[in-house]
């Protein structure tokens, strides 16, 4: 064997590509008791330490036959109630001790995840201006080679919404894909139309 | 050191409509994406590392009494950002097929074989120099219902985080020279060879370990460089 024969190849330069996680991602990311593998994330993102509202989040992942998908992982990430997030980055930020502000589920055979978390404050935008609460959601699933993004709004803050510098990149009449209103029970519901007429708004970042 | 993630990067994405791939025909935005600046929404994220994995998560072949069955391996790699500089601390997790080709997963119907000493899970935290290793079984190839006749190359499902949400990928690990290449659509999808090749292990003899293991080498690059130290901080 040379020496030649050993060095690595000279692969061009950029990122890894993206790949779908597949039909079969969920014994390996969301196990969630069904599968004999310990879970390192879960739809609970409010601890018990954690200050603010607590809120439940849910919706159902809908394909464009207005299908359920049922093999969809979704991811959230948000921060506190006071608009911090637990990350370096967000330089004054003090978070609770334990919150986290991440979230991972995924969707069941009606296509439906919820998530149990807290309502978040508002953070930090471009041009010094405070964006409304929100919380970013990552889309996998079998038949996505990429995630998309999205985020959730409340509609509650509709009076901030008008202002708020992300919101009015969004054309006006889609605006109401990415607002979560409170259903009976006193849940947020938030559904993600993959596509079609009604599709969820989502983001090239 | 500020990180600044330039979208041209995501252009070696496949695209989220790619029709021989047929399961993105009703699973992608047809509307336009919506651009949006990076805020301290999208440049902060999740930062696990050693407080979600156990020491043992690596090694694929120990998580039952017996060990499985199957062509044993070694795949180790660096994370790195878009200068090279390694990714210490980054959680990489993977599933994989066993041997035969058959996922643990409920929905899998392939008729081949379970093994009852592998699930195919694993969880690793990169160390000080962004590597990562793993123990475990070369999975098989197996047939899925895309195409007359379809069958995926040998993979392993790869799930990394990264500096921010915006590093955030899932992508899959492929073994060199697989004959199955040019007939899946999933590789095929990235439609520039030179970006399929980064999905692509080498094979190491030096991580090879003798009389037990075959040894692959599969660095990953995740999105994020830094932003010109002479310029003022951008705007968040």
């Amino acid at each position: 064997m040379t020496d030649a024969a050993n060095k690595p190849q000279m692969k061009s330069a950029g990122i890894t590509p993206s790949a779908t996680v597949g039909p079969y991602f969920k014994y390996g990311l969301t196990p969630a008791g069904v599968y004999p593998v310990r879970d390192a994330f879960s739809p609970t993102v409010a601890t018990p330490d954690a200050q603010g509202d607590r809120i439940r989040i849910t919706g159902r992942v809908l394909d464009g036959d207005g299908k359920p998908v049922s093999d969809s992982m979704i991811e959230i990430w948000q921060a506190d109630a006071a608009g911090r997030y637990a990350h370096p980055r967000d330089g004054g930020a003090k978070p609770n001790a334990s919150f986290k502000g991440f979230g991972r589920g995924d969707t069941n055979a009606d296509g439906r995840y919820a998530f149990e978390t807290i309502k978040p404050g508002s953070v930090a935008g471009p041009g010094g201006k405070q964006q409304a609460p929100h919380i970013v959601v990552a889309v996998f699933a079998r038949g996505m080679p990429k995630h998309l993004y999205t985020r959730i709004y409340f509609a509650e803050d509709a009076a901030n919404h008008a202002g708020d510098p992300v919101l009015m990149l969004v054309p006006t009449d889609r605006r109401n894909t990415i607002v979560a209103k409170r259903g009976i029970d006193g849940a947020y519901v938030f559904d993600i139309r993959i596509q079609g007429g009604d599709e969820t708004v989502f983001f090239d970042l | 050191m500020t990180l600044i993630y330039p979208r041209s990067s995501t252009t070696v994405h496949p695209a989220s409509d790619y029709a021989p791939y047929r399961s993105t025909a009703k699973r992608h935005p047809q509307k336009p994406l919506v651009v949006i600046p990076h805020t301290m929404s999208e440049l902060t994220g999740p930062l696990y590392g050693h407080d979600v994995v156990r020491s043992t998560e690596f090694d694929l072949t120990a998580q039952h009494k017996g060990e499985p069955i199957g062509e044993r391996i070694i795949v180790t790699g660096r994370v790195l950002d878009e200068d090279g500089r390694p990714q210490p601390g980054t959680l990489v997790e993977i599933w994989q097929a066993n041997a035969c080709g058959r996922y643990v997963h409920v929905v899998d119907q392939h008729p081949a074989p379970l093994d009852p000493n592998f699930t195919g899970a694993g969880r690793a935290v990169t160390d000080a120099d962004g590597r990562y290793r793993f123990i475990t079984i070369k999975p098989g190839a197996y047939p899925w219902g895309n195409h007359p006749n379809a069958w995926r190359p040998n993979h392993i499902h790869f799930s990394l985080f990264g500096s921010s949400f915006l590093s955030r990928i899932v992508t899959q690990m492929y073994f060199p020279g697989d004959p199955l290449f040019p007939y899946d659509p999933i590789f095929q999808s990235v439609t520039d060879a030179r970006d399929r090749e980064r999905m692509i292990a080498r094979f190491d003899l030096d991580v090879t370990k003798p009389d037990w293991a075959l040894g692959y080498q599969f660095d990953i690059v995740l999105r994020g460089r830094n932003a010109t130290p002479t310029e003022e901080p951008h705007d968040d």
